[in-house]
C-alpha cells in the first residue's frame, strides 16, 4: 500500500524545554518536553504515531541532527516524549540534557503507521528502543476501539522498556535474550507468535524486523515496518537515506519511515 | 535596507543568496520553513537526460564538521522535470536555476537545449564536478580540455545565463575557470564537494557503498574561500561561492573573497531556515559597516 500523506502535513521547527528526564533502563532516557513558546500547541501539529523528529544536538555535539521516533504526545500537558538510547555522541548529548535545557526539533516528519491494514487484533512488536513509537500507536489504537497486543524484546530484565506504559493499552509479552524476564530468546521466538493476529507492526533492529516480516508473510498477515536508515536532512531533500522499493530508491525520511513490507525488496 | 541585488550574466538576483544543488530538493521541501521568494534564487537538484537511481545505500556518513555523500545524481530525468516539476516551481517569483549533469558532452547539450525553451528558467548551472558518478561528472571538470568541451557544447545549446560549477579536486582551479570563461561561460560556481573517504574501523569496511564520496559542510570552507579568492584574481566573469557556508558570517567571507553570489548547501539540512537568516545577516552587515550596496564589498580582499 502506497503511503504519501506527508504531502499534506506541515513540518515545524520548534524549541522545546525539557521538563522531565528519567532513566528507564541503564542506557535509555525518557525525555519529556514542552514548547519553549507556550503558544505553540502540539495538538495543532497533527502528529501521528510512527512519525519522527529531527533533534539538533546540544552544543553542536554532532554536525547533523539526529532522527528520533516520537514516543508519545501528551496533548493535555502539551508535552512531547522522546525515548533516547545512548548510541553515540549525538544521542548521548541529547539524553544528557537536563531539565530546563532547550532542544531545537523539527517535527513531525515522515509517514506514521497506517490503519488500513490493522484489523481487530494487531500485534505490535518492538525491539529495544524500537518500542518507542508503539506507545503512541497503542494509545491511538485503543482510542479507536482496538486493543493491540504488544511483544517487546530486550537484552535482559533491566533493559525492558515501557512495559508499564504499554500495558495501559493492551497485553504485553516480553522476550529477553537471557531469559531473566518473559520468554528466553529472540522476540520472534516468543510463544505469542503461535497465535493468529490481524496484522503486525514492528520497529526495532533490522534483523528482528526482517524475521517478523517473514513470519507475517508466511502466515499471510499484513505487516508494516519502521526503518531507520542513516539520514541527512530528514525532509526528503538530500536523498541519502534511500531504501530500494518496488518504486525504485525512495527516501525513508519522506516515504517512510514506516513501510508496508510489500513495498520493500528485502522481503522477497 | 542596503541594496542587495546582484547580477550574474543576464540574471538579476534580488539578493546574493542561492541554494546549492542537491541540498534543497526542488525547493518545496523547505516551503514549510521559509518564504522561497525571499531568496535570490534556488538551484534545483542535478538533472540528467535519462532518469537515474543513484548509488546504493549507504550514501552518507557524518565526518568531523561535515559529511560525505555518494548520492550519485538520483533524479527522474529532464523530461519528468519539465512536465511535472517545472510547472509547480513557476509559482515562485525568485529565480529557478537548474543544475545539469551528464555522462557525455552531447547529453549536457541535449538537456540544456530542452531547458532553454522554458521561459522561467533564466540560468543553468553545469555540473562538471560530481565526484559520485562513474562516467562523466567530475571527469569533465578535472581537465581544461574536458571543461572547455562541455562548456562549448552547452553554450551552443543554451542562450541564457550559463554557470559552470567547478571541481576542487584539481591541482589548479584557476586553469579550469579560465578554460570555461574562454568558451563563453557567464559565471563559475565553486566549489563542488571535495573527494573523501571514511572507514568504519570496527567493521573494517568503508562507510559508503561507493567507498569514496563528496565532502561538504563547514570542514571544507577554508578550502572553498581560498579557491574563490584565487579564481577571482584569474577571471573576469562573476563567481558564485559555496562550500561550508553555515551562517551569514560565512557568506560574507565568500563575498569579500570575490563571490558575487553564494550558495548554501549542507547547512540547509541542519537549519532549514538558514538561507533567510543569511539574507537578513548580509543586510545587517552592510548597515553595520556603512555600505549602501553589497556590490561594493565583492572581492575587496
Amino acid at each position: 500500500m502506497e503511503k504519501n500523506d506527508t504531502m499534506t502535513a506541515h513540518n515545524y521547527m520548534v524549541d522545546f524545554t525539557i521538563t522531565d528526564t528519567e532513566y528507564v533502563s541503564p542506557d535509555v532516557v525518557l525525555l519529556k518536553m514542552t514548547p519553549a513558546d507556550s503558544k505553540v500547541q502540539l495538538k495543532e501539529m497533527n502528529i501521528r504515531p510512527g512519525q519522527f523528529a529531527q533533534v539538533k544536538t546540544p552544543d553542536n555535539a554532532t554536525f547533523l541532527r539526529r532522527p528520533i521516533s516520537i514516543c508519545f504526545v501528551d496533548l493535555e500537558q502539551n508535552k512531547l516524549w522522546l525515548l533516547v538510547r545512548n548510541a553515540g555522541n549525538g544521542s548521548r548529548a541529547i539524553m544528557n540534557s537536563p531539565v530546563g535545557a532547550t532542544l531545537n526539533i523539527i517535527l513531525p516528519l515522515g509517514n506514521g503507521f497506517g490503519m488500513e491494514i490493522c484489523g481487530d487484533t494487531p500485534l505490535l512488536i518492538g525491539g529495544g528502543v524500537g518500542c518507542a513509537p508503539l506507545l503512541m500507536f497503542g494509545a491511538h489504537l485503543k482510542a479507536n476501539g482496538i486493543t493491540p497486543t504488544f511483544l517487546i524484546g530486550a537484552r535482559n530484565k533491566d533493559f525492558v522498556l515501557l512495559e508499564d506504559k504499554l500495558s495501559v493499552y493492551g497485553p504485553v509479552y516480553v522476550s529477553t535474550d537471557d531469559g531473566s524476564y518473559g520468554d528466553k530468546g529472540l522476540v520472534i521466538d516468543n510463544h505469542i507468535l503461535k497465535e493468529k493476529f490481524s496484522s503486525i507492526y514492528t520497529c526495532g533492529p533490522l534483523p528482528m524486523m526482517k524475521a517478523a516480516a517473514a513470519i507475517a508473510k508466511e502466515k499471510n498477515m499484513p505487516c508494516e515496518v519502521s526503518l531507520e536508515n542513516v539520514m541527512g536532512c530528514g525532509i526528503g531533500a538530500c536523498l541519502c537515506c534511500v531504501e530500494k522499493t518496488v518504486k525504485g530508491n525512495v527516501c525513508v525520511c519522506k516515504e517512510g519511515p514506516v513501510f508496508n513490507i510489500t513495498q520493500l525488496l528485502w522481503q522477497n | 535596507m542596503a541594496e542587495l541585488g546582484v547580477k550574474i550574466g543576464n540574471l538579476h538576483l534580488n539578493n546574493p543568496v542561492l541554494t546549492a544543488s542537491g541540498t534543497f530538493g526542488y525547493g518545496e521541501e523547505f516551503a514549510d520553513f521559509i518564504d522561497l521568494n525571499s531568496l535570490g534564487g534556488f538551484i534545483v537538484k542535478g538533472t540528467t537526460l535519462e532518469p537515474r537511481q543513484g548509488n546504493d545505500y549507504p550514501r552518507m556518513v557524518e565526518t568531523p564538521s561535515g559529511m560525505l555523500n555518494a548520492v550519485g545524481l538520483q533524479n527522474k530525468g529532464v523530461d519528468y522535470f519539465i512536465e511535472n516539476i517545472y510547472p509547480r516551481l513557476t509559482e515562485y517569483t525568485s529565480e529557478i536555476i537548474v543544475n545539469i549533469s551528464g555522462s557525455a558532452v552531447e547529453d549536457y547539450a541535449k538537456v540544456a537545449e530542452k531547458l532553454n525553451a522554458l521561459p522561467r528558467i533564466n540560468a543553468i548551472e553545469v555540473n562538471i564536478s560530481c565526484p559520485n558518478v562513474k562516467t562523466g561528472g567530475m571527469a569533465f571538470g578535472t581537465t581544461t580540455t574536458g571543461a572547455a568541451a562541455v562548456t562549448k557544447a552547452v553554450r551552443e545549446a543554451f542562450d541564457k545565463t550559463l554557470i559552470v560549477k567547478l571541481s576542487p579536486n584539481v591541482t589548479d582551479i584557476t586553469e579550469i575557470a579560465r578554460a570555461v570563461e574562454a568558451e563563453g561561460a557567464d559565471a563559475v560556481s565553486l566549489i563542488n564537494t571535495l573527494m573523501g573517504m571514511a572507514i568504519d574501523v570496527e567493521r573494517q569496511k568503508p562507510y559508503l557503498s561507493t567507498y569514496t564520496g563528496g565532502l561538504s559542510g563547514a570542514a571544507v570552507r577554508p578550502v572553498a574561500v581560498r579557491m574563490v579568492w584565487q579564481v577571482h584574481k584569474a577571471v573576469k566573469i562573476p563567481i558564485i561561492g559555496l562550500g561550508g557556508i553555515m551562517s551569514g558570517r560565512d557568506a560574507m567571507e565568500f563575498i569579500l573573497a570575490g563571490a558575487t553570489a553564494i550558495e548554501v548547501g549542507t547547512a540547509n539540512f541542519i537549519n532549514p531556515k538558514v538561507t533567510v537568516e543569511i539574507v537578513d545577516y548580509i543586510n545587517e552587515y552592510c548597515q553595520r559597516h556603512g555600505v549602501s550596496d553589497i556590490n561594493q564589498l565583492i572581492g575587496i580582499i
